[in-house]
């Protein structure tokens, strides 16, 4: 697997990829499908602390991810998103849908 | 600092492998204009909105070509990506945030939006059943 998850006490980190864009986004939620299948997740917390490129396709990401486990009760967060992130967050209307830190 | 004049054109296949690529090429190319941090990020994002909407909705995922033109005319830059691909019947509703035709592929529609919030100018040209032409332009240095 590309992208490294770690769970603890059902929170999962999911640790985005260099560059968020369409490319890596269909590997990105194919992956976060099944791990969110599989283990009943209470949060769920997108690391963006590699990333330095995100376009359109990680909102598709982000917003997907956050109705799944929101429909079971779970609390999302993003963290460590650099300044063009933070802009793609604040354009989007990201930041109100769920929490940055 | 003396007036610049540059250009560059690229051609390569529809490949969601190639959205990296051209991002990067369009930024490297750009470069002479000494942009800032900030310009440089928008000006990537906005070619990756450009060549990934040539790829997903274009093409439809399917085999195809996509150009870039890009021209530096002193300190501005302007920036063409095309496909021949299915094209947009109403791109006045196609540029509306938000509006995407592909949401059971999780878009955003916000492509566009992006394009218009990073770049100063976006220009949409498109036939149905021909393809799409988008150009942008910006002033790099305006602070
Ligand atoms: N090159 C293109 N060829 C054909 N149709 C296009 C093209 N570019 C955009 N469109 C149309 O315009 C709509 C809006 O594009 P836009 O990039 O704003 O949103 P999106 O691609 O649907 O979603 P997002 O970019 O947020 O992932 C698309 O849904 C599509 O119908
Ligand atoms: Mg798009």
């Amino acid at each position: 697997m590309e992208h490294i998850y770690e769970k603890e006490y059902g929170c999962l980190i999911l640790k985005m990829p260099a560059e968020l864009d369409h490319h890596e986004a269909e590997f990105l939620k194919e992956e976060a499908d099944q791990l969110l299948l599989k283990y009943p997740v209470r949060s769920l917390v997108f690391d963006f602390a590699d990333t330095c490129f995100m376009d359109s396709s990680g909102i598709g990401v982000i917003i997907g991810r956050c109705k799944n486990v929101r429909f079971s009760g779970g609390y999302v967060k993003a963290i460590h998103l650099n300044d063009q992130i933070q802009r793609i967050f604040q354009l989007s209307g990201l930041k109100k849908i769920l929490e940055v830190e | 600092m003396e007036y610049l004049r540059n250009e560059m054109k690229m051609e390569f296949l529809a490949l969601s492998s190639n959205e990296g690529f051209a991002r990067v090429a369009v930024g490297a190319f750009v470069a002479e204009l000494n942009p800032t941090v900030d310009e440089l990020a928008d000006i990537k994002t906005a070619v990756s909105e450009a060549v990934t909407n040539c790829i997903i909705h274009g093409y439809e995922q399917k085999e195809g070509s996509i150009w870039i033109h890009c021209l530096i005319e002193g300190r501005q830059v302007e920036i063409s990506v095309v496909d021949t691909g299915k094209g947009i019947r109403d791109v006045a509703q196609a540029r509306e945030p938000l509006f995407t035709t592909k949401p059971e592929l999780e878009r955003s529609g916000m492509g566009f939006a992006f394009m218009e919030a990073f770049m100063d100018e976006v220009e949409v040209v498109s036939e149905p059943g021909k393809g799409t032409g988008v150009t942008m332009r910006k002033i790099i240095g305006e602070g």
